[in-house]
Protein backbone atom coordinates (compact mmCIF):
# COMPACT_ATOMS: atom_id res chain seq x y z
CA UNK A 1 0.00 0.00 0.00
CA UNK A 2 1.26 3.61 -0.78
CA UNK A 3 2.08 5.61 2.19
CA UNK A 4 -0.10 8.75 2.41
CA UNK A 5 1.39 12.12 1.89
CA UNK A 6 -0.22 13.37 4.96
CA UNK A 7 -2.08 11.55 7.81
CA UNK A 8 -3.83 13.39 10.54
CA UNK A 9 -5.25 11.97 13.56
CA UNK A 10 -7.32 13.28 16.23
CA UNK A 11 -5.73 16.17 15.79
CA UNK A 12 -6.79 19.22 18.73
CA UNK A 13 -5.03 22.79 18.62
CA UNK A 14 -5.61 25.30 21.36
CA UNK A 15 -3.94 28.59 20.90
CA UNK A 16 -2.48 28.91 24.95
CA UNK A 17 -2.61 25.13 25.26
CA UNK A 18 -5.74 25.99 27.87
CA UNK A 19 -7.87 23.16 28.08
CA UNK A 20 -11.27 26.13 28.26
CA UNK A 21 -10.28 27.68 25.19
CA UNK A 22 -12.15 26.29 22.20
CA UNK A 23 -10.32 25.03 19.71
CA UNK A 24 -8.73 26.12 16.72
CA UNK A 25 -8.68 22.49 15.21
CA UNK A 26 -10.95 19.97 17.32
CA UNK A 27 -10.11 16.18 16.74
CA UNK A 28 -9.44 16.11 12.85
CA UNK A 29 -9.10 13.24 11.16
CA UNK A 30 -7.96 13.60 7.48
CA UNK A 31 -5.82 11.46 4.63
CA UNK A 32 -4.20 13.17 1.54
CA UNK A 33 -3.08 10.28 -0.91
CA UNK A 34 0.34 10.56 -2.04
CA UNK A 35 0.17 12.38 -6.03
CA UNK A 36 -3.31 14.52 -5.38
CA UNK A 37 -4.15 17.89 -4.97
CA UNK A 38 -6.08 17.77 -1.93
CA UNK A 39 -7.72 21.22 -1.06
CA UNK A 40 -8.93 22.77 2.94
CA UNK A 41 -11.95 24.55 2.37
CA UNK A 42 -13.52 27.00 4.73
CA UNK A 43 -14.13 30.05 6.02
CA UNK A 44 -11.69 32.29 8.09
CA UNK A 45 -11.59 30.78 11.58
CA UNK A 46 -12.31 26.88 10.11
CA UNK A 47 -8.72 25.80 11.09
CA UNK A 48 -7.47 24.74 8.08
CA UNK A 49 -3.83 27.20 8.76
CA UNK A 50 -3.97 26.13 12.44
CA UNK A 51 -3.76 22.40 10.79
CA UNK A 52 -1.39 23.48 7.57
CA UNK A 53 0.98 24.91 10.08
CA UNK A 54 1.03 22.04 12.43
CA UNK A 55 2.06 19.69 8.60
CA UNK A 56 4.55 22.13 8.31
CA UNK A 57 5.98 21.83 11.57
CA UNK A 58 5.79 25.26 12.48
CA UNK A 59 3.08 24.11 15.38
CA UNK A 60 3.26 21.73 17.59
CA UNK A 61 1.29 18.50 17.74
CA UNK A 62 -0.65 19.29 21.09
CA UNK A 63 -2.82 16.07 20.77
CA UNK A 64 -3.26 13.12 18.19
CA UNK A 65 -0.29 12.32 15.56
CA UNK A 66 0.45 13.68 12.22
CA UNK A 67 2.47 12.13 9.17
CA UNK A 68 4.54 13.15 6.33
CA UNK A 69 4.98 10.39 4.04
CA UNK A 70 5.29 8.20 6.95
CA UNK A 71 7.45 10.52 9.15
CA UNK A 72 6.22 12.23 12.69
CA UNK A 73 6.26 15.68 12.38
CA UNK A 74 6.76 15.61 16.19
CA UNK A 75 9.60 13.55 16.18
CA UNK A 76 11.23 13.88 12.69
CA UNK A 77 10.57 17.59 12.06
CA UNK A 78 13.59 18.37 10.28
CA UNK A 79 13.36 15.21 8.02
CA UNK A 80 9.84 16.62 7.10
CA UNK A 81 10.88 20.11 6.37
CA UNK A 82 13.02 18.36 3.92
CA UNK A 83 9.76 17.27 2.14
CA UNK A 84 8.28 20.52 1.79
CA UNK A 85 8.26 23.42 -0.29
CA UNK A 86 5.76 25.88 0.91
CA UNK A 87 3.75 28.89 0.33
CA UNK A 88 2.57 31.46 3.29
CA UNK A 89 -0.62 33.50 2.83
CA UNK A 90 1.33 36.38 2.76
CA UNK A 91 2.93 37.62 -0.25
CA UNK A 92 6.33 37.33 1.07
CA UNK A 93 9.70 37.84 -0.65
CA UNK A 94 12.94 39.48 0.10
CA UNK A 95 11.81 42.89 -2.36
CA UNK A 96 15.61 43.96 -2.28
CA UNK A 97 17.10 41.03 -3.55
CA UNK A 98 16.46 40.42 -7.58
CA UNK A 99 14.19 37.14 -8.42
CA UNK A 100 17.09 35.42 -9.13
CA UNK A 101 18.53 35.73 -5.23
CA UNK A 102 15.44 34.67 -3.76
CA UNK A 103 15.14 31.53 -5.78
CA UNK A 104 18.66 30.88 -5.54
CA UNK A 105 18.25 31.87 -1.47
CA UNK A 106 15.83 28.65 -0.98
CA UNK A 107 18.01 26.32 -3.06
CA UNK A 108 20.81 26.80 -0.86
CA UNK A 109 18.42 26.00 2.06
CA UNK A 110 17.25 22.90 0.38
CA UNK A 111 20.94 21.49 -0.22
CA UNK A 112 20.68 22.09 -3.88
CA UNK A 113 24.39 20.63 -5.08
CA UNK A 114 26.10 23.55 -6.09
CA UNK A 115 26.97 22.04 -9.73
CA UNK A 116 23.18 22.33 -10.80
CA UNK A 117 22.02 24.73 -8.56
CA UNK A 118 22.19 27.44 -11.14
CA UNK A 119 19.80 25.28 -13.26
CA UNK A 120 17.52 24.34 -11.33
CA UNK A 121 17.17 28.06 -10.28
CA UNK A 122 16.88 29.09 -14.03
CA UNK A 123 14.58 25.97 -14.43
CA UNK A 124 12.36 26.80 -11.49
CA UNK A 125 12.10 30.44 -12.39
CA UNK A 126 11.33 29.34 -16.27
CA UNK A 127 8.48 27.15 -14.76
CA UNK A 128 6.83 30.39 -13.13
CA UNK A 129 7.59 32.15 -16.31
CA UNK A 130 9.86 34.69 -14.41
CA UNK A 131 12.98 33.94 -16.48
CA UNK A 132 12.72 37.54 -18.20
CA UNK A 133 12.54 39.09 -15.02
CA UNK A 134 15.02 37.32 -13.20
CA UNK A 135 17.21 40.24 -12.54
CA UNK A 136 15.05 42.62 -11.50
CA UNK A 137 14.32 43.43 -7.58
CA UNK A 138 11.23 41.13 -6.62
CA UNK A 139 10.01 44.18 -4.90
CA UNK A 140 9.29 45.82 -8.54
CA UNK A 141 7.28 42.80 -9.13
CA UNK A 142 3.58 42.78 -9.34
CA UNK A 143 1.27 40.98 -7.03
CA UNK A 144 0.81 37.72 -9.39
CA UNK A 145 4.00 37.74 -9.65
CA UNK A 146 5.54 37.71 -6.31
CA UNK A 147 3.33 34.74 -5.85
CA UNK A 148 4.71 33.06 -8.83
CA UNK A 149 8.17 33.68 -7.63
CA UNK A 150 7.52 32.07 -4.45
CA UNK A 151 5.89 28.84 -5.74
CA UNK A 152 9.82 29.06 -7.72
CA UNK A 153 10.94 29.18 -4.45
CA UNK A 154 9.09 26.40 -3.14
CA UNK A 155 9.50 24.11 -6.19
CA UNK A 156 13.48 24.75 -6.27
CA UNK A 157 13.81 22.41 -3.67
CA UNK A 158 11.89 19.52 -5.83
CA UNK A 159 9.42 18.83 -2.81
CA UNK A 160 7.51 15.98 -2.48
CA UNK A 161 4.41 17.57 -0.74
CA UNK A 162 3.92 21.39 -1.85
CA UNK A 163 1.95 23.38 0.98
CA UNK A 164 -0.17 26.53 -0.15
CA UNK A 165 -1.68 28.37 2.36
CA UNK A 166 -4.11 30.44 0.19
CA UNK A 167 -2.34 30.71 -2.69
CA UNK A 168 -4.42 33.35 -4.52
CA UNK A 169 -5.94 35.23 -1.78
CA UNK A 170 -5.32 39.11 -2.84
CA UNK A 171 -4.50 39.12 -6.49
CA UNK A 172 -6.85 40.15 -9.16
CA UNK A 173 -8.52 37.24 -11.51
CA UNK A 174 -5.90 37.25 -13.99
CA UNK A 175 -3.23 36.66 -11.36
CA UNK A 176 -5.41 33.99 -10.24
CA UNK A 177 -5.66 32.39 -13.20
CA UNK A 178 -1.68 32.46 -13.76
CA UNK A 179 -1.06 30.91 -10.06
CA UNK A 180 -3.75 27.79 -11.27
CA UNK A 181 -2.44 27.10 -14.19
CA UNK A 182 1.25 26.93 -12.64
CA UNK A 183 -0.28 24.56 -9.63
CA UNK A 184 -1.83 22.40 -12.60
CA UNK A 185 1.26 22.42 -14.58
CA UNK A 186 3.62 21.31 -11.58
CA UNK A 187 1.30 18.53 -10.65
CA UNK A 188 1.43 16.82 -14.10
CA UNK A 189 5.49 17.04 -14.79
CA UNK A 190 6.52 16.30 -11.45
CA UNK A 191 3.60 14.07 -10.05
CA UNK A 192 4.05 16.43 -6.28
CA UNK A 193 1.59 15.97 -3.34
CA UNK A 194 -0.03 19.67 -3.30
CA UNK A 195 -1.83 20.66 -0.20
CA UNK A 196 -3.67 23.57 -0.45
CA UNK A 197 -6.30 26.33 1.87
CA UNK A 198 -8.70 28.14 0.10
CA UNK A 199 -11.97 29.65 1.06
CA UNK A 200 -12.70 30.37 -2.64
CA UNK A 201 -14.82 27.10 -4.05
CA UNK A 202 -14.38 27.97 -7.36
CA UNK A 203 -10.52 27.28 -6.73
CA UNK A 204 -11.13 24.00 -4.84
CA UNK A 205 -13.45 23.01 -7.91
CA UNK A 206 -10.59 23.97 -10.35
CA UNK A 207 -7.89 22.56 -8.97
CA UNK A 208 -8.89 20.20 -6.37
CA UNK A 209 -8.91 15.98 -6.76
CA UNK A 210 -10.24 15.80 -2.91
CA UNK A 211 -11.46 18.79 -0.85
CA UNK A 212 -12.22 18.90 2.51
CA UNK A 213 -14.52 21.44 4.05
CA UNK A 214 -13.49 22.33 7.68
CA UNK A 215 -16.07 24.31 9.62
CA UNK A 216 -15.07 25.34 13.48
CA UNK A 217 -11.99 22.97 13.63
CA UNK A 218 -13.80 20.00 12.91
CA UNK A 219 -14.25 18.10 9.51
CA UNK A 220 -17.49 19.10 7.76
CA UNK A 221 -17.02 16.57 4.88
CA UNK A 222 -14.78 15.33 2.56
CA UNK A 223 -14.45 13.52 -1.11
CA UNK A 224 -13.84 14.52 -4.65
CA UNK A 225 -16.26 18.19 -5.61
CA UNK A 226 -17.85 16.13 -8.12
CA UNK A 227 -18.84 13.33 -5.38
CA UNK A 228 -19.64 16.08 -2.79
CA UNK A 229 -21.49 18.06 -5.27
CA UNK A 230 -23.70 14.82 -6.70
CA UNK A 231 -24.31 13.61 -3.36
CA UNK A 232 -26.17 16.63 -2.81
CA UNK A 233 -28.35 17.07 -6.27
CA UNK A 234 -27.95 17.50 -9.58
CA UNK A 235 -27.48 21.16 -9.84
CA UNK A 236 -25.20 21.82 -6.47
CA UNK A 237 -22.20 23.70 -5.91
CA UNK A 238 -19.62 23.37 -3.59
CA UNK A 239 -20.88 26.46 -1.73
CA UNK A 240 -24.03 24.49 -1.71
CA UNK A 241 -22.39 21.45 -0.28
CA UNK A 242 -20.55 23.90 2.51
CA UNK A 243 -23.68 25.22 3.26
CA UNK A 244 -25.44 22.01 3.82
CA UNK A 245 -22.56 20.49 6.08
CA UNK A 246 -22.04 23.37 8.29
CA UNK A 247 -25.42 25.12 8.44
CA UNK A 248 -24.10 28.52 7.05
CA UNK A 249 -22.98 30.04 4.22
CA UNK A 250 -19.34 30.77 3.41
CA UNK A 251 -19.95 34.17 2.43
CA UNK A 252 -20.82 35.01 5.89
CA UNK A 253 -16.96 35.12 6.20
CA UNK A 254 -16.74 37.59 3.72
CA UNK A 255 -15.27 40.54 6.21
CA UNK A 256 -12.94 38.23 7.26
CA UNK A 257 -11.40 37.17 3.40
CA UNK A 258 -11.19 41.16 2.75
CA UNK A 259 -8.77 41.28 5.60
CA UNK A 260 -6.27 38.59 4.42
CA UNK A 261 -6.95 40.76 1.08
CA UNK A 262 -5.93 43.83 2.84
CA UNK A 263 -2.82 41.85 4.79
CA UNK A 264 -1.81 40.29 1.29
CA UNK A 265 -1.80 43.70 -0.39
CA UNK A 266 -0.03 45.74 2.38
CA UNK A 267 2.86 43.37 1.99
CA UNK A 268 3.05 44.00 -1.65
CA UNK A 269 3.03 47.52 -1.17
CA UNK A 270 5.82 47.72 1.46
CA UNK A 271 7.80 45.39 -0.32
CA UNK A 272 7.04 47.68 -3.84
CA UNK B 1 3.81 9.96 -8.41
CA UNK B 2 6.45 10.64 -5.43
CA UNK B 3 7.47 7.77 -3.40
CA UNK B 4 9.29 8.63 0.08
CA UNK B 5 10.69 6.15 2.06
CA UNK B 6 9.24 6.39 5.55
CA UNK B 7 12.45 5.84 7.47
CA UNK B 8 14.48 9.05 8.31
CA UNK B 9 18.03 8.98 7.15
CA UNK B 10 20.34 8.22 9.72
CA UNK B 11 22.81 11.45 10.07
CA UNK B 12 26.18 11.05 11.01
CA UNK B 13 27.18 13.21 14.05
CA UNK B 14 29.31 15.71 11.75
CA UNK B 15 26.33 16.59 9.67
CA UNK B 16 24.23 18.89 12.49
CA UNK B 17 26.91 21.14 12.82
CA UNK B 18 27.79 21.02 9.08
CA UNK B 19 24.27 22.08 8.28
CA UNK B 20 24.59 24.98 11.01
CA UNK B 21 27.43 26.26 9.10
CA UNK B 22 26.01 25.90 5.28
CA UNK B 23 22.62 27.57 6.34
CA UNK B 24 24.20 30.65 8.43
CA UNK B 25 26.44 31.22 4.96
CA UNK B 26 23.30 31.09 2.74
CA UNK B 27 21.32 33.52 5.49
CA UNK B 28 24.62 35.38 5.65
CA UNK B 29 24.71 35.64 1.90
CA UNK B 30 21.44 37.13 1.15
CA UNK B 31 21.93 39.61 4.42
CA UNK B 32 25.19 40.66 2.29
CA UNK B 33 23.36 40.74 -0.73
CA UNK B 34 20.37 42.82 0.89
CA UNK B 35 22.76 45.70 1.90
CA UNK B 36 24.67 45.78 -1.35
CA UNK B 37 21.15 46.90 -2.85
CA UNK B 38 20.44 49.38 -0.48
CA UNK B 39 23.72 50.39 1.55
CA UNK B 40 22.44 54.22 2.79
CA UNK B 41 22.13 52.27 6.14
CA UNK B 42 25.47 52.22 6.40
CA UNK B 43 26.41 55.86 5.65
CA UNK B 44 23.31 57.02 8.50
CA UNK B 45 24.93 54.84 10.95
CA UNK B 46 28.30 56.68 11.12
CA UNK B 47 26.66 59.76 11.95
CA UNK B 48 25.59 59.30 15.45
CA UNK B 49 28.69 58.04 16.44
CA UNK B 50 30.93 61.16 14.73
CA UNK B 51 28.78 63.35 17.16
CA UNK B 52 29.57 61.89 20.33
CA UNK B 53 33.30 61.53 19.42
CA UNK B 54 33.18 65.31 17.76
CA UNK B 55 31.26 67.04 20.40
CA UNK B 56 31.01 64.77 23.56
CA UNK B 57 34.90 63.84 23.15
CA UNK B 58 36.08 67.04 22.38
CA UNK B 59 33.95 68.90 25.66
CA UNK B 60 35.05 66.30 27.98
CA UNK B 61 38.94 66.38 26.80
CA UNK B 62 38.72 70.02 27.65
CA UNK B 63 36.97 69.76 31.03
CA UNK B 64 39.76 66.90 31.88
CA UNK B 65 36.81 65.69 34.26
CA UNK B 66 37.36 62.14 33.59
CA UNK B 67 41.13 60.19 34.42
CA UNK B 68 42.59 58.23 31.78
CA UNK B 69 45.89 57.92 33.00
CA UNK B 70 48.46 58.12 30.28
CA UNK B 71 46.61 58.77 27.32
CA UNK B 72 44.17 61.62 26.02
CA UNK B 73 40.47 61.41 27.05
CA UNK B 74 39.69 61.42 23.07
CA UNK B 75 41.73 58.52 22.75
CA UNK B 76 39.87 56.61 26.01
CA UNK B 77 36.95 57.58 24.19
CA UNK B 78 37.50 56.61 20.39
CA UNK B 79 37.24 52.45 20.97
CA UNK B 80 34.12 52.75 23.86
CA UNK B 81 32.39 55.46 20.72
CA UNK B 82 33.12 52.27 18.08
CA UNK B 83 31.83 49.77 21.04
CA UNK B 84 28.85 51.96 21.69
CA UNK B 85 28.08 52.46 17.89
CA UNK B 86 27.88 48.74 17.91
CA UNK B 87 25.20 48.65 20.78
CA UNK B 88 23.25 51.05 19.14
CA UNK B 89 23.42 48.79 15.85
CA UNK B 90 22.54 45.59 17.20
CA UNK B 91 20.34 46.56 19.83
CA UNK B 92 16.97 46.94 17.75
CA UNK B 93 17.84 43.93 15.57
CA UNK B 94 15.07 42.17 17.08
CA UNK B 95 12.78 44.98 15.07
CA UNK B 96 13.96 43.01 11.82
CA UNK B 97 13.23 39.37 12.96
CA UNK B 98 9.95 40.74 13.76
CA UNK B 99 9.82 42.59 10.69
CA UNK B 100 10.72 39.39 8.50
CA UNK B 101 7.87 37.46 10.89
CA UNK B 102 5.23 39.74 9.82
CA UNK B 103 6.09 40.18 6.35
CA UNK B 104 5.60 35.58 6.10
CA UNK B 105 9.68 36.03 5.36
CA UNK B 106 10.65 33.96 8.47
CA UNK B 107 7.84 31.57 8.40
CA UNK B 108 8.71 30.30 5.06
CA UNK B 109 12.66 29.98 5.80
CA UNK B 110 11.30 28.23 9.18
CA UNK B 111 9.74 25.38 7.07
CA UNK B 112 13.03 24.52 5.61
CA UNK B 113 15.35 22.14 6.85
CA UNK B 114 17.35 25.16 8.30
CA UNK B 115 18.25 25.33 12.12
CA UNK B 116 16.67 27.78 13.79
CA UNK B 117 20.22 29.34 15.28
CA UNK B 118 21.42 29.67 11.95
CA UNK B 119 18.92 32.29 10.99
CA UNK B 120 20.06 34.34 14.13
CA UNK B 121 23.59 33.39 13.77
CA UNK B 122 23.11 35.01 10.49
CA UNK B 123 21.25 37.77 11.84
CA UNK B 124 24.11 38.28 14.10
CA UNK B 125 26.25 38.65 11.14
CA UNK B 126 24.44 41.35 9.16
CA UNK B 127 24.73 43.13 12.93
CA UNK B 128 28.21 43.06 12.82
CA UNK B 129 28.63 43.73 9.24
CA UNK B 130 26.80 47.10 9.97
CA UNK B 131 28.65 47.60 13.22
CA UNK B 132 32.30 47.91 11.31
CA UNK B 133 30.54 50.34 8.94
CA UNK B 134 30.98 53.20 11.73
CA UNK B 135 34.62 52.00 12.29
CA UNK B 136 35.58 52.65 8.73
CA UNK B 137 34.86 56.66 9.42
CA UNK B 138 35.68 56.94 13.22
CA UNK B 139 39.32 56.21 13.19
CA UNK B 140 40.40 58.21 10.44
CA UNK B 141 38.55 61.18 12.36
CA UNK B 142 39.89 60.10 15.43
CA UNK B 143 43.70 60.05 13.90
CA UNK B 144 43.04 63.54 12.19
CA UNK B 145 41.77 64.78 16.04
CA UNK B 146 45.47 63.45 17.03
CA UNK B 147 44.51 59.74 18.67
CA UNK B 148 47.39 57.16 17.88
CA UNK B 149 45.70 54.49 16.55
CA UNK B 150 47.57 51.80 16.10
CA UNK B 151 48.76 50.77 12.14
CA UNK B 152 49.23 46.85 12.37
CA UNK B 153 47.14 45.04 10.23
CA UNK B 154 46.50 42.16 12.90
CA UNK B 155 45.58 44.13 15.52
CA UNK B 156 42.65 46.39 13.41
CA UNK B 157 41.43 42.65 11.83
CA UNK B 158 40.96 41.71 15.57
CA UNK B 159 39.07 44.81 16.63
CA UNK B 160 37.12 43.91 13.80
CA UNK B 161 36.48 40.89 15.12
CA UNK B 162 35.98 41.93 18.41
CA UNK B 163 33.40 44.49 16.59
CA UNK B 164 31.45 41.69 14.77
CA UNK B 165 31.09 39.71 18.13
CA UNK B 166 30.45 42.77 20.37
CA UNK B 167 27.23 43.80 17.93
CA UNK B 168 26.47 40.08 17.66
CA UNK B 169 25.69 39.24 21.05
CA UNK B 170 23.67 42.31 21.36
CA UNK B 171 21.99 41.24 17.92
CA UNK B 172 21.11 38.02 19.65
CA UNK B 173 19.95 39.46 22.78
CA UNK B 174 17.33 41.76 21.17
CA UNK B 175 16.08 38.50 18.83
CA UNK B 176 15.64 36.66 22.10
CA UNK B 177 13.71 39.94 23.67
CA UNK B 178 11.90 39.77 20.14
CA UNK B 179 11.02 35.99 21.09
CA UNK B 180 9.56 37.11 24.63
CA UNK B 181 7.92 40.56 23.37
CA UNK B 182 6.50 39.26 19.74
CA UNK B 183 5.90 42.56 18.67
CA UNK B 184 7.67 46.09 17.18
CA UNK B 185 6.61 48.15 19.69
CA UNK B 186 7.11 46.14 22.91
CA UNK B 187 10.60 45.28 21.70
CA UNK B 188 11.01 49.12 21.24
CA UNK B 189 10.04 49.61 24.84
CA UNK B 190 12.68 47.14 25.67
CA UNK B 191 15.37 48.32 23.57
CA UNK B 192 15.04 51.65 25.08
CA UNK B 193 15.14 50.67 28.56
CA UNK B 194 17.95 48.44 27.70
CA UNK B 195 20.35 50.73 25.90
CA UNK B 196 21.38 53.33 28.35
CA UNK B 197 22.01 51.30 31.26
CA UNK B 198 24.43 48.39 28.77
CA UNK B 199 26.04 52.04 28.04
CA UNK B 200 26.20 53.36 31.04
CA UNK B 201 27.10 50.52 33.08
CA UNK B 202 30.12 49.99 30.82
CA UNK B 203 33.78 51.48 30.52
CA UNK B 204 33.04 53.54 27.45
CA UNK B 205 33.14 56.91 28.81
CA UNK B 206 35.05 56.52 31.90
CA UNK B 207 37.35 53.90 33.99
CA UNK B 208 35.40 51.06 35.89
CA UNK B 209 37.69 52.65 39.15
CA UNK B 210 35.71 55.41 39.36
CA UNK B 211 32.08 53.88 38.99
CA UNK B 212 30.27 53.50 42.58
CA UNK B 213 30.44 49.50 43.64
CA UNK B 214 27.46 48.25 42.62
CA UNK B 215 28.17 49.80 39.47
CA UNK B 216 31.36 48.33 39.05
CA UNK B 217 29.74 44.85 39.62
CA UNK B 218 27.17 45.80 37.09
CA UNK B 219 29.76 46.61 34.88
CA UNK B 220 31.67 43.32 35.18
CA UNK B 221 29.22 41.02 33.78
CA UNK B 222 28.35 43.61 31.01
CA UNK B 223 29.53 42.37 27.54
CA UNK B 224 29.78 45.62 26.36
CA UNK B 225 33.14 46.31 29.18
CA UNK B 226 34.53 43.16 27.94
CA UNK B 227 34.16 44.86 24.12
CA UNK B 228 35.76 47.86 25.31
CA UNK B 229 38.66 46.83 27.34
CA UNK B 230 39.37 44.31 24.24
CA UNK B 231 38.83 47.55 21.44
CA UNK B 232 41.35 49.92 23.69
CA UNK B 233 43.77 47.41 24.00
CA UNK B 234 44.23 46.65 20.09
CA UNK B 235 43.31 50.27 18.66
CA UNK B 236 45.52 52.12 21.38
CA UNK B 237 47.54 50.23 23.44
CA UNK B 238 46.30 50.33 26.69
CA UNK B 239 46.61 47.74 29.04
CA UNK B 240 43.97 44.39 28.42
CA UNK B 241 43.11 41.05 29.39
CA UNK B 242 42.15 40.37 25.45
CA UNK B 243 42.23 36.15 26.20
CA UNK B 244 39.76 37.09 28.90
CA UNK B 245 37.55 39.68 26.55
CA UNK B 246 37.51 37.45 23.86
CA UNK B 247 36.62 34.57 25.78
CA UNK B 248 33.91 36.48 27.19
CA UNK B 249 32.18 37.97 23.54
CA UNK B 250 32.85 34.25 21.75
CA UNK B 251 31.24 32.55 25.42
CA UNK B 252 28.21 35.60 25.01
CA UNK B 253 27.34 35.12 21.60
CA UNK B 254 27.47 31.82 21.38
CA UNK B 255 24.93 31.58 24.19
CA UNK B 256 22.85 34.48 22.50
CA UNK B 257 22.77 32.62 19.07
CA UNK B 258 21.24 29.34 21.20
CA UNK B 259 18.72 31.30 23.28
CA UNK B 260 17.31 33.63 20.81
CA UNK B 261 17.45 30.41 18.30
CA UNK B 262 15.33 28.71 20.93
CA UNK B 263 12.76 31.61 21.60
CA UNK B 264 12.30 31.76 17.84
CA UNK B 265 9.79 29.31 17.36
CA UNK B 266 7.62 31.43 19.71
CA UNK B 267 7.47 34.34 17.04
CA UNK B 268 5.53 32.24 14.08
CA UNK B 269 3.23 30.23 16.66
Amino acid sequence: MTTPAVEITGLVHRFGGVADVSAAVDGLDLTVAAGEVFGLLGPNGAGKTTTLRVVNTLLPVQQGRVTVFGLDVSRHATQVRRLLGYVPQQLSVEGALTGRQNVAWFARLYDVPRRNRAARVDEALAAMDLFDAADRLAGTYSGGMIRRLELAQALVGDPALLVLDEPTVGLDPIARDGVWDRVRAMRAERGMTVLLTTHYMEEADELCDTVALMHRGRLAAAGSPAQLKADLGPDASLEDVFRHHAGIDLAASGKEGIRDVRRSRATARKLG
Amino acid sequence: MTSVAAAPPRASWVEPPLTLIRRTAALSLVELQKLRHDHTELLTRTVQPLLWLLVFGQIFSRIRAIPTGPVSYLAYLTPGILAQSALFVAIFFGIQIIWDRDAGILTKVMVTPTPRQAIVAAKAFAAGVRGLSPVVVLIPVALLLGVSVTANPFKILAAAVAVMLGAGFFACLSMAIAGLAGTRDRLMGFGQVLTMPLFFASNALYPIEIMPTWLQVVSHVNPLTYLVDALRGLLIGTPAHLTLDFAVLLGATAVGIWVSGALLGRLVR
